[in-house]
C-alpha cells in the first residue's frame, strides 16, 4: 500500500524542482537576510563580555541553517491546498482512492524538501566554501564535526517529519475556515517566534527557553540546528529524537482524527 | 480631473470593494499585527539578554524600529499595483493602461489601497509611541517636521524600490523578486542603527539605496546624541531629502522602460 504516496511524493517533489529561477532569487534574498541578521548578532555580541548560551561562531552556523533550511518549516499553508478548499475542487481529492491524511502528508513531503533541495545546497556552499574566500570566516557556516553530522542528518529527517505533521494538521484546519487567513498567519507567528527562526531560541530568557524547548516547534529548527553546531552533545540524541518523535505521533493522531470529522461535515460549495 | 483627487477617487474605490470582505480584512490586519509583534519580541529578548547594542539602547533602536515600520506599511498599501505589475505585463493588462490619457505611474498607485496593512503600521506607531514616551527628546516645531520628513523620505526612496522591481519587468516580463532583498532586507536593516553594520553595508544604504539617509540620520538629530559616524548635525537635518532624489531617478528609469515596453499582445 505504500505504492501511491511514493509516487505522490516524488510527481510533487519533481514538479516542485521546475521552479529554478524562483529558487535562485529565493537563494540571493536569503544571502542578504542572513548577512543583515549575522551583522545584528556580531554587534549584540560586541556590546558584552558576558559568556553566551551560543558561542558567535556558533550562532553564525545557527544561522545559516535556518536560511537554508527556511523551506522546512512548517510557517506557512501550501497555496495549492488552499485554493482547493476555497473553490470546491478539494471534492476531487475525496473520490482518490487513497487515504487522505496519507495523501496530503505526502504532499507536504514534497513541498518541504524539494525547494529546500534547490536552495539549501547552493546556500551551504555559499556559506561554507566562499564567505571565507570573501574574508569573511567568521560569518560562515562551519562544518559539523562528523559524529555531530551525522546526528543532524537523523534529526533533520525527523524536524522534517514533524514539519509535516504540523502542515497537514493546518491544511486540515482549513476544512473548517475556508479561506483560513488567520489561523495561517497566526501558525507564522508562533512558528516564527517558537522555532529559532526569528532569534535563536538559547538567546531567550532562561525561564521563556526552558519552556519553549518543550514545545513541538523547537523540533523543526532549533534542536536539529544545535544538534548540528554541537550545542546539543551526540549523547542527548536520543532525548532530541524522542521529543521529535513524540510530537510527530501525537499530531499525526491528531489531523487523523479531525480530517475525519471535517470530511464528514464538509460543504463542497458547487455550481 | 486634477491628479490628485484621481487619486483619491481610485483610493475610495478600493477601500469601498476591500471592505465587501470586513472580516477578512480585519482578520488580516490582525494577523500582520501579531506577526510584526513577535519581531519585537524576539528584540526585547536580545536587549534582555546582551542590554545594549553598540552602546545603544532598546527605546533608541524602538524609535529607528517604529519609524521604518511606519514607512514601510504606508509605502506598502499604496505600491500593490507595482506588486503585481508582472502578471499586468504577463496579460497584456499594462495596454489598457496606456490608453488611458493619465500616467501609468497614477494608475498604479490607484490600482489599490491595501488595508490590511494598517496592522502593520499599528505596530510601527506603537513601537515608535513606546521609544517616544520612553526617550527624554526635547521637542520642538523642526524636530516635529524632521520626524515627519524622515518618514516621508523613507516612504519615497521604498517607493523607488518598489518602482525599480518593476521597472525590470518591462525587460524580463516577470517581477524579479531579487528585489526583495533591497525592500524586505531594507526594513530589517532599518530597525537598527546604521553603525552596527560594517562599511560596505552602510555604504550600499546610505549612497545607493539612501534608507540611512531618511531614517538613521534624521534619528540621530531627534535622539540629539552624537553619530558615531561623525556626520555634520546639518547633514543629519537634510538627509531625508535624499528619499525624494532616489525616487525622482526611480521614475525616470521607469519613464525608460515604458518607452522600451512592446505588450506581450495575445
Amino acid at each position: 500500500m505504500r505504492g501511491p504516496y511514493l509516487a505522490i511524493v516524488s510527481a510533487r517533489f519533481r514538479m516542485l524542482l521546475q521552479y529554478r529561477a524562483a529558487a535562485l532569487a529565493g537563494l540571493w534574498t536569503q544571502i542578504f537576510f542572513g548577512f543583515v541578521l549575522i551583522m545584528v548578532y556580531e554587534a549584540f555580541y560586541r556590546s558584552t563580555d558576558r559568556p553566551q548560551p551560543l558561542a558567535f561562531p556558533e550562532l553564525a552556523s545557527y544561522v545559516w541553517l535556518g536560511q537554508a533550511l527556511l523551506a522546512t518549516l512548517p510557517w506557512n499553508a501550501d497555496p495549492e491546498i488552499r485554493a482547493m478548499v476555497r473553490s470546491g475542487a478539494v471534492s476531487y481529492e475525496l473520490c482518490r482512492p487513497v487515504d487522505l491524511y496519507s495523501l496530503w502528508f505526502s504532499r507536504a513531503l514534497a513541498w518541504r524538501t524539494a525547494p529546500t533541495l534547490l536552495r539549501s545546497v547552493p546556500m551551504a556552499v555559499f556559506a561554507m566554501a566562499l564567505l571565507p574566500w570573501l574574508g569573511l570566516p567568521e560569518w560562515r557556516l562551519a562544518p559539523p564535526a562528523p559524529l555531530a553530522g551525522l546526528c543532524f542528518a537523523l534529526a533533520l529527517a525527523a524536524a522534517i517529519a514533524l514539519s509535516c505533521a504540523i502542515s497537514t494538521l493546518v491544511h486540515i484546519s482549513l476544512l473548517w475556515t475556508v479561506a483560513g487567513e488567520g489561523i495561517v498567519m497566526l501558525l507564522t507567528a508562533v512558528v516564527s517566534l517558537c522555532s529559532g527562526l526569528l532569534i535563536p531560541l538559547p538567546l531567550f530568557p532562561d525561564a521563556v527557553y526552558a519552556v519553549l524547548r518543550w514545545l513541538p516547534f523547537a523540533g523543526v529548527a532549533d534542536l536539529p540546528y544545535r544538534v548540528y553546531i554541537g550545542s546539543v552533545p551526540p549523547d542527548e540524541l536520543w532525548l532530541v529524537l524522542a521529543r521529535q518523535i513524540a510530537w510527530t505521533i501525537v499530531l499525526v493522531a491528531l489531523g487523523r482524527h479531525l480530517i475525519g470529522r471535517g470530511i464528514r461535515r464538509l460543504v463542497v460549495q458547487g455550481g | 480631473m486634477h491628479g490628485l483627487r484621481l487619486y483619491f477617487r481610485y483610493a475610495a474605490v478600493s477601500l469601498r470593494s476591500q471592505l465587501q470582505y470586513r472580516a477578512s480584512v480585519v482578520m488580516q490586519s490582525l494577523g500582520i499585527f501579531l506577526i510584526t509583534g513577535v519581531e519585537m519580541l524576539a528584540i526585547w529578548a536580545l536587549f534582555d539578554r546582551f542590554g545594549t547594542v553598540r552602546g545603544w539602547t532598546l527605546p533608541e533602536v524602538a524609535l529607528f524600529y517604529g519609524m521604518i515600520s511606519v514607512s514601510w506599511s504606508l509605502c506598502d498599501a499604496m505600491a500593490r499595483g507595482f506588486d503585481v505589475f508582472g502578471t499586468l505585463i504577463k496579460e497584456g493588462e499594462l495596454d489598457r493602461l496606456l490608453l488611458r490619457p493619465r500616467s501609468t505611474v497614477l494608475q498604479l498607485l490607484g490600482h489599490e489601497l491595501t488595508i490590511r496593512r494598517i496592522g502593520r503600521f499599528a505596530q510601527g506607531a506603537a513601537v515608535l509611541g513606546y521609544a517616544l514616551s520612553s526617550l527624554d527628546i526635547a521637542w520642538s516645531v523642526p524636530k516635529v517636521l524632521l520626524l515627519a520628513a524622515s518618514i516621508t523620505g523613507a516612504v519615497c526612496t521604498f517607493l523607488g524600490l518598489v518602482v525599480l522591481q518593476a521597472t525590470t519587468a518591462f525587460w524580463t516580463t516577470e517581477t524579479l523578486e531579487v528585489w526583495n532583498a533591497f525592500t524586505y532586507g531594507g526594513v530589517t536593516m532599518g530597525q537598527y542603527p546604521l553603525p552596527i553594520y560594517r562599511w560596505w553595508f552602510r555604504g550600499l544604504f546610505t549612497y545607493v539605496i539612501p534608507l540611512g539617509c531618511a531614517i538613521y540620520l534624521p534619528g540621530v538629530a531627534l535622539l540629539g546624541r552624537e553619530d558615531p559616524l561623525g556626520t555634520p548635525v546639518v547633514a543629519q537635518w537634510l538627509a531625508p531629502l535624499a528619499g525624494p532624489a532616489f525616487l525622482v531617478l526611480a521614475l525616470a528609469a521607469w519613464r525608460v522602460g515604458v518607452r522600451y515596453y512592446r505588450s506581450t499582445g495575445s
